[in-house]
């Protein structure tokens, strides 16, 4: 099993606070090539039936929580690459929302795989809106690998 | 954009959503790294992305393909927020030049505290016949009233 500092997991990170920026939605949408009018013109999100305009899903990835103390994991490995990401929605994020972020790292696990020993780090992640309405949570999945 | 609206009624498990079918180029790669803020050297600097063992050089964001598996989802939704819930995790690389398809499948319907929920499978494969991302979506329709 792979030796880290257990007492960091489930400490949550400080809050950090962003500004949902119609533009920052627009470029998002823009690098996916997602040409829906929601995501850039107040016209079609309200005619859509939304209040305005509206961040597209994966848009919470850009909402990155302040750094979580160190996992001082034992690990020869230096490759890190995104091992997945899952969220849950509650309520829309709209262009000049405050989302604030919190992480807290959930587990770490060691797996073998294809490409030798890899280490799986678990963080959960809740956006909360300038009305105290959780709006999504998250989960990211880190893999280290040899 | 006026979206046709999807009952509940009228999906049935083993449905096919739309496919998306998406190209990315490196420069898409420095667009999405800008717009998102990661700035990770391996989704636009060759020779780092050699150095850190990924010896075809650079590859796509996890994230990007996320943005296409998610695009997938709410083309296919009246409203993204039928979404409820969205998870993808990684396999192969995807990388620039490739041409990477986006396949969604009814595999449920049910109704639970008041919805009615349709989970889908979604997969983002290559030309090369390899899943880049495989994952799970839960959406909530209204019924035919």
């Amino acid at each position: 099993m792979v030796d880290f500092d257990r007492s960091v997991l489930g400490v949550e990170s400080a809050p950090i606070h962003y500004d949902v920026e119609k533009g920052a939605i627009r470029k998002f949408v823009e690098a996916i090539g997602d040409p829906d009018p929601i995501y850039r013109d107040e016209k079609a999100a309200q005619g859509a039936g939304f209040q305005t305009i509206v961040a597209p899903p994966t848009f919470l990835c850009t909402f990155r929580a302040q750094e979580l103390p160190d996992l001082k994991i034992v690990f020869g490995g230096r490759v890190r690459l995104n091992g997945g990401n899952e969220y849950e929605y509650y309520k829309p994020v709209y262009a000049g929302d405050i989302v604030t972020v919190t992480a807290q790292y959930a587990n770490v696990a060691e797996r073998t795989g294809r490409t030798g020993k890899m280490v799986f780090v678990f963080t959960d992640l809740t956006f909360t809106n300038q009305h105290g309405e959780v709006v999504a949570k998250g989960r990211n999945t880190g893999i280290m690998r040899e | 954009m006026s979206k046709q609206q999807l009952y509940y009624d009228d999906v049935q498990v083993g449905d096919a959503l739309p496919p998306l079918v998406k190209n990315p180029t490196t420069r898409q790669l420095v667009q999405y790294a800008g717009a998102s803020g990661d700035y990770y050297e391996i989704h636009y600097d060759h020779h780092f992305a050699v150095r850190s063992d990924l010896k075809d050089g650079v590859i796509v964001h996890g994230l990007l393909t996320a943005g296409w598996l998610a695009q997938l989802i709410t083309d296919w939704l009246p409203s993204p927020l039928a979404l409820k819930k969205f998870g993808v995790s990684y396999r192969s690389m995807a990388r620039p030049g490739d041409t990477i398809t986006c396949t969604g499948t009814v595999v449920s319907k049910y109704e639970k505290d008041g919805l009615h929920l349709v989970d889908c499978d979604i997969a983002a494969e290559n030309q090369r016949d390899e899943k880049c991302a495989i994952g799970h979506a839960t959406v909530a329709l209204p019924r035919r009233s």
